[in-house]
């Protein structure tokens, strides 16, 4: 392996006289005494590497030692990645001693001396290929699939297979043979470089598919995708980090993982307090089950959080590949790509806008590229839905990052400032942000199918209806409550129904939090019938009063159980409000 | 800090800036100090054999033939109990006339904390602002901190906040605190009898402004002493981190690095998260709450020091003047908690939340109700009892001179709603409503 010596200094970049041949993103350890700090090649000048080291350089010296590594970063992947809390590197932070991190503490991302229930899946004799099912033990509830490691290319034919039984990560669970008569040992566990994609399976189609997150703000307006990719840019204090909890709390996934990248520690902790407490809804067991957390927080080392999102990422296709349904949430790619304005800084590139690399649009939407549906190999299908939030500076959606992640996301979820003043949660803006999948005839034709006949119809009129409540608002404050027609206020009232009943959702109440769909069905036809209706008043007076009393008692509904008895009891206080003022039922 | 026999002397300056000196020398490390001619520096970028030192003291009268020697260790804090009641400077030497401190020498700027080691913070701290404690309650192990502009009474705040705490130790970081407010804090600290639970690091104005870069990383090394070695409950003062954020730019700029926006480093949002994540609960007991004060430029909360802070810190207090009751208030609208959802309703009655949110609504129609009254429109029945609700809202809770505690400012927010409205108009769930609605005598 190539060696090399420290040559310069400055904060966590780190110049590296080479004695041979080093690769781009080669991994290598700068000895520090006797600490081993990891470190990931940025650029090559002659013999001399310019590295980035995802450790504090204090106390570091011109003429230590460096050993190269001979491969990129690299995840490892098998049993036992759920449920797990990692950094940035995929270290596991619970097997770390003491409070404080220590420099160089690399640990094990899986239990090595853990024994797996396996299954067989596939015969001696069967042509197989990289990502191909070899057999499954049973991880939490996923069926884990052992699958032949995708760093291996071409066809191979499985000459010896484990037979059902006990087995460790290390013992051999196949042998494949090349064509050209190679034999190549599979284990459990297999590596793979982060920052490559992979690519195990046959095609990836438009995702048509609606995943359900129990955000009414987002499934009845805006729904998102299995395989779809989504970002919430908002202002500081607009509630990014409370939807992207709400949605790995509530997301209809098998799994999900969670990249903390460089945003608050304390955040994180309430994950790692609250989820193995909660119960997700639709399996009886505890939302940590589900769950794999990979938190490089704000103060943790720079070069390490821009590697978390690519860790988050390589584990979502590993687990894609066994046909599961991933939900990756990043919170926020804002972290990560000032991480890489900090290094290109230090680089002395020539800067970009704002000081960002020239090639942060192409880095992004390259990453967002990653998510997607897939079919695999053997006819199944498997999806990562990927949804990102962005931290735009000043509230500033011009800025670089929102503006090249907006090219690559189809879900843009603006979160709002004004309706975060006006404590209207969750923030987002209901009409600036957009699905693109709504265009899609395929997606359209599944929500019809498998929703409702009426979904859709009712989603387009939904969001004319805020826009003319919002105009009749703006007409309102310009002209007077005189100075307006009835219709006015009346038109503006019916958009309040919709924003306080739909749009509007309490994260932290038990009930509220989470919508399913046929409560959202429910709660939509009641809404869209008390908007068509017809109504007689004298004054915009009575229209004020008599909306706030329906908006309340819809409230009420909302905050109740299900068809639970006080549930069922404001409908029909609804219906007495109703029936006193309404007229007609226009269709 | 004083040379030792042993250490080699360099006596060549290669370049001198006007906050930096380049020179030749070996076997350096990254981080270390050094002394240029008695002052303290620390080596930020080695090439090679060039080291460049930042010297803190800027370089004012440095010559190239200047005495160079390396200390051997990055910069150190020695702690013990000994440290309360003590005023030091940046460089942690005693500023009150008192000996040094005898203790153990720790490198500040030390290790984050493993966040699977943390704890939920959850424990509230009152401090009688209903302004703060009912809408944007505080909790221990919180990073929070004041958006101010310069006019406003952000210091007196901070220690009506501090002295009502009741923490076991308070460490004030003073960075290009004036004379003035240095005194102040002394004062107030003294007639409330509590500076033997006070710890001062200050860099005034007439400091060096590059000496405030260490200001922060000393007063939390003192911090983590009590927190972890003694389990105590700490609260960390920072004031004013914008001077804070002003001396890294100074410092970026003088090596040349490209800045990015507003002129401040690439590395500022990374440079502040550094400091505000050691606020902390531990799980032994002890913790780090941190109360900062980011002063604005004329309100302006989208430039890069307000901005990044946003993200990085629990929330912000914005102060506003009142002008309707002629007081200060702690603004509704534009101050928020993050953490308050971990105490709300635990360490407050339960029905904290509803009363908070359903006062804040009423709040916001009062401010679309004057707007109107400003644009010359009739109100309606509804707005003019908005109005008035939100001039005692403002008087009885949110102005900075209240002092109530947890259950009177939600029995006083019932009184309010009762007095200007219906339950219908309020919103509250039903049955908190039928609780503590004030019923008619």
């Amino acid at each position: 392996m190539t060696k090399g010596v420290v040559a310069g200094i400055i904060a966590n970049l780190v110049m590296v006289d080479v004695d041979g041949p080093v690769a781009q993103n080669e991994i290598c350890f700068i000895k520090l005494k006797k600490v081993p700090l990891m470190a990931e090649v940025i650029k090559v000048v002659g013999e001399q590497a310019y590295v980035q080291v995802f450790e504090s350089t204090r106390n570091l010296r011109v003429g230590d030692t460096v050993e190269f590594a001979g491969h990129m970063l690299e995840a490892t992947l098998g049993p036992g990645i759920l449920s797990k809390n990692y950094d940035g590197l995929q270290n596991d932070l619970n097997k770390m001693e003491g409070v404080f991190l220590k420099r160089g503490d690399y640990t094990n991302p899986l239990e090595v001396d853990s024994k797996w229930d396996f299954k067989p899946l596939a015969n001696v004799g069967d042509r197989v290929q990289a990502g191909s099912w070899l057999g499954e033990v049973q991880e939490n509830w996923i069926a884990h699939k052992i699958m032949v490691p995708f760093k291996l290319n071409g066809k191979f034919t499985l000459k010896t297979l484990a037979g059902p039984g006990n087995y460790s990560l290390s013992d051999t669970i196949a042998v494949l043979v090349d064509s050209d008569g190679k034999e190549h040992v599979v284990t459990m566990v297999q590596k793979w470089p982060v920052k490559l994609a992979i690519r195990a399976y046959t095609a990836k189609p438009r995702p048509f598919k609606m995943m359900e997150t129990g955000i009414r703000t987002i499934d009845s307006l805006n729904p998102i995708v299995e395989g779809g990719t989504g970002f919430t840019p908002g202002p500081f204090g607009t509630g990014k980090t409370v939807l992207q909890h709400a949605l790995s709390k509530h997301a209809e996934a098998d799994m999900i993982i969670v990249a903390a990248c460089g945003e608050r520690a304390n955040e994180v902790v309430e994950i790692f307090t609250e989820f193995p407490e909660l119960d997700d809804p639709r399996t009886g067991r505890k939302l940590m089950e589900r769950t794999t957390i990979i938190a490089n927080t704000s103060n943790m080392p720079v070069a390490a959080r821009e590697a978390s999102v690519y860790t988050a990422m390589t584990i979502a296709e590993y687990y894609r590949s066994m046909g599961l349904k991933i939900l990756l949430l990043a919170d926020s790619t804002s972290r990560w790509a000032q991480a890489l304005r900090e290094m290109s800084n230090r680089m002395e590139e020539l800067p970009g806008p704002d000081a960002y690399p020239m090639d942060l649009p192409a880095i992004i939407s390259n990453f967002y590229s990653r998510a997607g549906y897939v079919f695999l190999p053997n006819g199944t299908t498997g999806s990562i839905t990927f949804i990102g939030a962005v931290s735009p500076a000043g509230g500033n959606l011009k800025e670089p990052v929102t503006e090249s992640t907006k090219k690559a996301a189809r879900c843009f979820y603006a979160l709002s400032q004004q309706r975060a003043d006006s404590k209207r949660y969750p923030a987002v803006d209901p009409i600036d942000s957009y699905s693109k999948y709504l265009e899609y005839p395929e997606f359209i034709e599944y929500l019809s199918e498998n929703i409702s006949p009426d979904w859709l119809e009712n989603l387009l009129f939904a969001k004319n209806l805020l826009v003319r409540g919002k105009e009749a608002y703006e007409q309102i404050n310009i002209l007077g409550d005189d100075g307006v027609p009835l219709e006015y206020h009346l038109r503006f009232w019916k958009s309040e129904v919709f924003d306080y009943v739909i749009l509007q959702q309490d994260a932290f109440d038990h009930t509220d939090s989470s919508t399913p769909i046929e409560r959202q069905k429910y709660m939509m036809k009641i809404v869209i019938d008390i908007v068509k209706g017809q109504y007689d008043f004298d004054s915009f007076d009575e229209v004020n009063i008599y909306f706030r009393r329906l908006i309340n008692v819809l409230k009420q509904m909302n905050y109740s159980e299900y068809m639970s008895d006080d549930f069922k009891k404001f409908k029909v206080e609804l219906d007495e409000i109703l029936q006193e003022r309404i007229v007609a039922v226009t269709a | 800090m004083e040379t030792q026999a042993f250490q080699k002397t360099y006596t060549k300056l290669t370049q001198i800036t006007k906050a930096t000196c380049t020179l030749q020398a070996a076997d350096v490390g990254y981080d270390e100090l050094a002394l240029v001619n008695g002052r303290l520096a620390q080596v930020v970028k080695i090439i090679g054999n060039n080291v460049t030192l930042q010297i803190f003291g800027g370089t004012e009268g440095v010559p190239n033939n200047a005495e160079v020697t390396f200390l051997g260790k990055a910069p150190t804090l020695n702690v013990s109990d000994d440290l309360a009641g003590r005023f030091f400077n940046a460089y942690g030497q005693p500023i009150d006339g008192g000996p040094e401190v005898e203790g153990l020498e720790i490198e500040i700027g030390g290790p984050s904390v493993n966040p699977v080691q943390r704890m939920k913070p959850s424990n509230m701290i009152f401090t009688g602002i209903a302004g703060i404690d009912l809408n944007n309650s505080l909790v221990s192990g919180q990073k929070i901190p004041f958006f101010a502009d310069p006019d406003q009474p952000f210091n007196q705040v901070m220690a009506i906040v501090a002295l009502r705490a009741k923490a076991d130790k308070i460490i004030l970081g003073g960075m290009g605190l004036t004379n003035d407010d240095y005194l102040f804090f002394k004062n107030v600290f003294d007639n409330a009898g509590a500076l033997d639970r006070i710890i001062s690091f200050v860099n005034t104005t007439d400091d060096p402004p590059v000496e405030r870069l260490l200001i922060p990383d000393m007063a939390l090394t003192a911090a983590e002493y009590f927190a972890v070695e003694k389990n105590e409950t700490v609260l960390v003062l920072l004031t004013d981190m914008t001077l804070y954020a002003d001396a890294l730019s100074i410092v970026s700029n003088r090596m040349d690095q490209i800045p990015s926006k507003d002129s401040m480093p690439g590395s500022l949002y990374s440079d502040l998260a550094k400091i505000y994540e050691k606020a902390v609960q531990f799980p032994k007991g002890g913790s780090i709450t941190i109360i900062a004060v980011t002063t604005l430029s004329g309100g302006d909360i989208t430039h890069a020091i307000p901005d990044n802070t946003g993200y990085i810190t629990e929330g912000q207090l914005f102060l506003r003047r009142d002008t309707d009751i002629a007081k200060v208030i702690v603004d509704p609208f534009r101050s928020l908690s993050r953490l308050k959802q971990n105490v709300i309703g635990k360490d407050t009655r339960g029905d904290h939340a509803q009363v908070m949110n359903a006062a804040i609504k009423l709040y916001a129609e009062a401010a679309n109700a004057k707007t109107k009254l400003e644009n010359g429109f009739d109100l309606t029945d509804f707005d003019e009892r908005s109005l008035n609700f939100a001039k005692q809202y403002s008087n009885d809770l949110l102005a900075i001179d209240v002092n109530i505690d947890g259950v009177g400012m939600l029995d006083q927010a019932w009184k309010l709603f009762a007095t200007y409205f219906t339950p219908a108009e309020v919103g509250i769930k039903k049955e908190l409503v039928d609780k503590y609605w004030p019923k008619e005598n």
